[in-house]
Formats: C-alpha cells, sequence, structure tokens
C-alpha cells in the first residue's frame, strides 16, 4: 500500500499557521541584557525562540504571547518583558 | 548526550499559551532524538498538533485511538525487529493520563507484559483536559473538575491519583520514572535513558494545564517547581523495580501550590476548609515517607 492513503501531512506543515494572531502581550527580547543561557528557547511552548548564544530572536509570527519566557529568564538578566498588543 | 538545538516539533500548532504539554513534548523528543517513530493516541497533544492536513511533527508520527496506542507502538516494534532496524530507531509512546491511565490500561498492560521495547511517556496534565476538563484516574484529590464540580455537597474529586508508576514496576519494567517539564534538563536525561534501556519503559511527566487548572500562562514552570517542592509530586527513578534515585527537597506545606489553582479555590473560599487541606498535606506527607523526598 503506497503512502499516501490513509491522512499523511509534510513534517512542519503546521508552520502554514500563524499562531501570532492569538497574541495579548507580545515580548521584546533585550539582547544586550541577555546572559544566552537558552533558558527560554528550551523552554518556550512553541519553540519559537531561533538563534544561538546571547543573539536570540523571537518569532512573533508563532509567539502567542504566554509571557513564560519573560517569566523564566533569569533574575540576574530579565532580558525579556511583555508589552500589550495595540490592536 | 542530549541534543538541546535539536527541533522535532515544529511552531504552529494550537495549544493554548503556556501549554505544558506542549513544551513538555519539545524536552521530551529532544531528548529521544531524531531516529524515532511516535505514536500518539488522542488526547490534547494529538489533536493540537496534528489538525489534518498539518502537522507539528518531523519525525514519523502516527494516530489511531483513544485505547491502542501501546498495541499499535508493539506492531511497529515488532516490524522494525522482522527488519532488523531495531535499536537504531525507536518506537515512542507519547500520551496524555486519560489514554494512560485510564482508556489505555489494558494495552499498555499487555505491551509490557509481552515485553517489547519501546518507551511509553505520559504527559500527566491530571484531567481530560481536550475534550472538557473531565476527571481522570490521575486527577489529585479535591480538584474540581467539570465532573467532579466543587459545591455545597462536593469538595471535587473525592478518589486519589491512581499510581501507575507502580502497577508498570510490578509489571517487571526495566525502568520506570517520573518527571515534570519544571525541570527540563531532569526530564531530557530520563527520556534518553529510557529509549536506551532495553524493554518496556514508562515516563510519567507532570505538565501543569493553564486552562484546565486555572493559572496565569507565564506560570506553568512555577507551579511545576512548586508541585515538587510541597511533595504533591516526586521525582524519581526505579530500574529493575528498584528506586535508584529521587529529588529530594526542603518541603514546604501544600497550601501554596493549591492556592495558586483554581481547581483548588473551594478548599479557601469562602472560609478555609482545614479538614480537607489536611487530607492532601497528609498525601504529601506519605509521598516523602514513601519515597524519602526530604532533606
Amino acid at each position: 500500500m503506497p503512502l499516501g492513503i490513509g491522512c499523511t501531512a509534510k513534517p512542519g506543515k503546521s508552520r502554514n499557521n500563524k499562531t501570532g494572531s492569538w497574541r495579548v502581550y507580545y515580548p521584546v527580547m533585550d539582547n544586550a541584557k541577555c546572559t544566552g543561557c537558552g533558558t527560554c528557547q528550551l523552554i518556550c511552548p512553541e519553540g519559537c525562540i531561533t538563534g544561538s548564544g546571547k543573539t536570540l530572536q523571537i518569532d512573533l509570527d508563532f509567539c502567542k504571547g504566554c509571557g513564560l519566557c519573560a517569566e523564566e529568564c533569569p533574575d540576574k538578566a530579565k532580558a525579556i518583558s511583555m508589552h500589550l498588543e495595540d490592536k | 548526550m542530549v541534543d538541546k538545538s535539536l527541533e522535532l516539533f515544529d511552531c504552529g500548532h494550537r495549544a493554548c499559551g503556556g501549554c505544558g504539554a506542549s513544551a513538555a513534548v519539545r524536552m521530551i523528543l529532544k531528548g529521544a532524538g531524531e531516529n524515532t517513530i511516535v505514536v500518539s493516541p488522542t488526547g490534547c497533544l494529538e489533536v493540537f498538533s496534528t489538525p489534518y492536513p498539518e502537522t507539528s511533527w518531523k519525525t514519523p508520527w502516527i494516530h489511531s485511538l483513544f485505547e491502542n496506542a501501546s498495541a499499535v507502538a508493539s506492531g511497529i516494534e515488532a516490524a522494525l525487529k522482522k527488519q532488523g532496524r531495531l535499536g537504531d530507531e525507536k518506537v515512542l509512546v507519547i500520551g496524555g493520563d486519560g489514554a494512560t491511565l485510564d482508556i489505555g490500561t489494558l494495552c499498555i498492560s499487555g505491551a509490557f507484559e509481552r515485553g517489547h521495547d519501546f518507551t511509553y511517556v505520559c504527559y500527566d496534565n491530571e484531567a481530560y483536559m481536550n475534550t472538557g476538563i473531565q476527571r481522570s484516574g490521575a486527577t489529585p484529590y479535591d480538584a474540581d473538575t467539570t465532573t467532579t464540580p466543587a459545591g455545597v455537597r462536593s469538595m471535587g474529586n473525592s478518589r486519589p491519583k491512581k499510581d501507575l508508576p507502580q502497577i508498570l514496576v510490578a509489571h517487571g519494567s526495566p525502568y520506570v520514572a517520573t518527571a515534570t517539564m519544571a525541570y527540563p534538563m531532569d526530564l531530557m536525561k530520563k527520556v534518553e535513558r529510557a529509549m536506551n534501556t532495553k524493554g518496556p519503559c514508562y515516563l510519567q511527566v507532570h505538565a501543569p494545564c493553564c486552562t484546565g487548572w486555572g493559572f496565569d500562562s507565564a506560570k506553568t514552570m512555577e507551579i511545576g517547581r512548586m508541585a515538587v517542592a510541597c511533595g504533591l509530586w516526586v521525582n524519581y527513578e526505579m530500574v529493575n523495580g528498584k528506586l535508584e534515585s529521587v529529588k529530594k527537597v526542603k518541603r514546604v506545606p501544600v497550601d501554596s501550590y493549591l492556592q495558586a489553582q483554581k481547581r483548588f479555590r473551594h478548599l479557601f473560599k469562602p472560609t478555609r476548609n482545614e479538614e480537607e487541606i489536611a487530607k492532601i498535606q497528609a498525601i504529601a506527607d506519605a509521598n516523602a515517607e514513601k519515597y524519602g523526598i526530604d532533606l
């Protein structure tokens, strides 16, 4: 039976769905304050924080604005802040 | 070694903002590695990650029914074995607590008894969140759910949480562990160890649900840490039936953990219910004694 019968989908095709529109608060990353610990990147439920070291970027196409990254950013850095969307 | 930069679960899934399960799944896949075939029973994870024709998975992924994920995994394992591919490729089941502790228990028991080489990971958000927060076998004592509503004549869920890890230890599983998404490194290491252990392994992962439990989406990790700190969730590893490691904590009273969640607010409003809180504290004390978590 060839694959294709049944319901198959290409890997990562959910990227068509831009969940950023759900957001109420948006995060702002201050790369100058970032210590590059990578906590935000590891714990983001979306996996929308890209880059490495101290040059991390948040992909606002997908960020739902949960605020977990800002909350968990270590106290000595606090590089991420949340702001109300102007919609 | 766990590759933290490995991304096998893509953006665009429909989980709530701050979802503990989706964060846990990202970590689980980092621990499991690329050469993994994932099986998911029905549940929040299946629904939010794969609205056809889209999928967030970058690994081979199969969904069948609520009850038979471990039977499907058994079949995949048997096929890989026959083709001589088992070892390079591994089978992983990721299911919710409803599919694991209630509906799928029969098939899990069968697969563990037959001794298939696969890993079953349960992300435990302590109720059927996908269908609207109904009580499951994993719902803790006194939690308010839509099928165990707290009110004048009820204090919420009247039964304690089912201890599935111990049931699977009794099946002779070589590796049974519990973890929480609030401690990512520990979780990833345990998944890696389970995947590299021959035989049926089980991992139960605490995954706070901001929608079902009623807390702010930014507090998911903090709630997870509070559960460990008060002793209502114990992180341990059991190898061949023997307790090998346990996370020791300086225990705090359960009050702060309960007060942080709306599902327990009936214990504090209109007046503090000392009797019920003492019962929950007794559960934490019993955990502490059983696993020796006190520092």
